[in-house]
């Protein structure tokens, strides 16, 4: 029996297979190597810890808008997202198999604080791995699209991985990030950054913030039928890669004029201010559509 | 880490699916996968917990379950993060439900 109690739903609250069931195709999601099929990770059983049979990882193929696309689906609640072995290379092995196949695109569910600290050589070497996977990929003209709003972000190498990406889709709740709030009030003091501010961790890393500085291309709201939209629209716009180094020297050169203007910023809000923002202690309370009409006046 | 083992006998499930799974190795929380067994009157369980020490609850919850269920034919692997009682019955019944081809 269907039933539909009306309830929104939320893309920071599914879990990784409940974002996929709500951004492909109705019934076109195949899963690679299915809990069934796959092992546990073997080091987090050495440490006497409980793995998950998917090692925190959905792969597979499906559709989007009758595209045929591949997608890695991670799942936030399970060691934070963490790249473990097993998870790399299950990123890895998709991302291989795009170059084989050619799907219309590879969709990154992005929901991780980056190497799993428990497997740290194997996760990194993971990171490294998946860094030159997408990389290859692009430059094979598939666009690799990276969706961020889960309950972990996108921080640490998995940052990293998502800069990479050709598109980046967030959402206010979404983070990205390569320190995480705590790891830098470690290092460098509560001084420099209060982890407990959750206003100003999300002022600095949050949705909002990061697609007002166009480091996402696409805002959308907290819920899997807006991120499957905006996935739908960037491929009706069949984005390839093009000119490579000369887009990688616009982007340096952007990246240091942006350091000469907001390097003595010490919060979202003062970067706002300087990007021209008429009342940037309103920006929190603005919801997707207002957002996205703002910036495109800051472009204008 | 404890790893735990049950066989109950449990009334045959007349539709065996495709393996079914539910839920996230989170805190609280706990995965189950469900598939088909070998003896059509057995329901095996296999459990990986983070919590040491409460092998008698997880006896009796899967008691309960096995009893109540026809769950007999499968084969139920579980990773639980801490997850209670109550959380672990409906996410039994939740997965059976699945494996017996009622989707949600």
């Amino acid at each position: 029996m269907k039933r539909d109690f009306n309830l929104r739903r939320s893309w920071f609250e599914a879990s990784a297979r409940a974002r996929l069931a709500g951004l492909l195709d109705a019934g076109s999601g195949k899963e690679l190597l299915p809990p069934a099929a796959a092992e546990p990770s073997p080091h987090l059983a050495a440490l006497g810890l409980p793995g998950a049979f998917d090692d925190g990882v959905v792969v597979g193929s499906g559709r989007l808008a009758g595209r045929p696309v591949l997608f890695a689906a991670q799942e936030g609640q399970f060691m934070g997202g963490g790249v473990g072995e097993i998870h790399g290379a299950k990123i890895v092995g998709l991302l291989r198999r795009a170059l084989r196949e050619g799907p219309d695109a590879v969709l990154l569910l992005l929901d991780s604080g980056g190497v799993r600290l428990h497997e740290a050589n194997a996760g990194l070497i993971a990171i490294s791995e998946i860094m030159r996977a997408v990389l290859a990929v692009r430059a094979a003209g598939i666009p690799v699209i990276g969706l961020i709003g889960g309950s972990c972000g996108a921080f640490g190498g998995m940052g990293i991985v998502a800069k990479l990406c050709s598109h980046l889709v967030i959402s206010e709740e979404g983070r990205l990030a390569l320190s995480g709030p705590e790891v830098i009030e470690t290092v460098a003091g509560v001084e420099e950054f209060d982890a407990r501010d959750r206003a100003l961790v999300w002022r600095v890393t949050g949705g909002k913030h990061r697609f007002l500085m166009g480091d996402c291309q696409a805002f959308v709201d907290d819920d899997p039928a807006a991120f499957r939209a905006a996935v739908e629209a960037l491929l009706a716009e069949s984005p390839v890669d093009v000119d490579e180094l000369a887009q990688l020297r616009r982007q340096q050169a952007a990246l240091t004029q942006r350091l000469a203007v907001f390097g003595q910023c010490r919060d979202g809000l003062e970067v706002w201010q300087a990007l021209g923002v008429a009342a940037p202690e309103n920006v929190p309370m603005l919801d997707a559509r207002a957002l996205v009409s703002l910036k495109e006046g800051l472009s204008a | 880490m404890e790893i735990l083992t049950f066989e109950y006998p449990s009334a045959p499930l007349a539709l065996a699916g495709q393996p079914a799974l539910c839920g996230v190795v989170g805190s609280g929380n706990l995965e189950i996968l469900i598939r088909a067994g070998e003896r059509p009157d057995y329901c095996r369980i296999r459990i990986h917990t983070s919590a040491r020490g409460f092998g008698e609850i997880w006896q009796a919850v899967i008691g309960e379950f096995a009893a109540g269920n026809a769950a007999g034919g499968t084969e139920i692997a579980i990773n639980d993060m801490g997850a209670t009682p109550a959380i672990v019955s409906l996410r039994l019944v939740q997965t059976l439900a699945e494996y017996a081809g009622e989707r949600q």
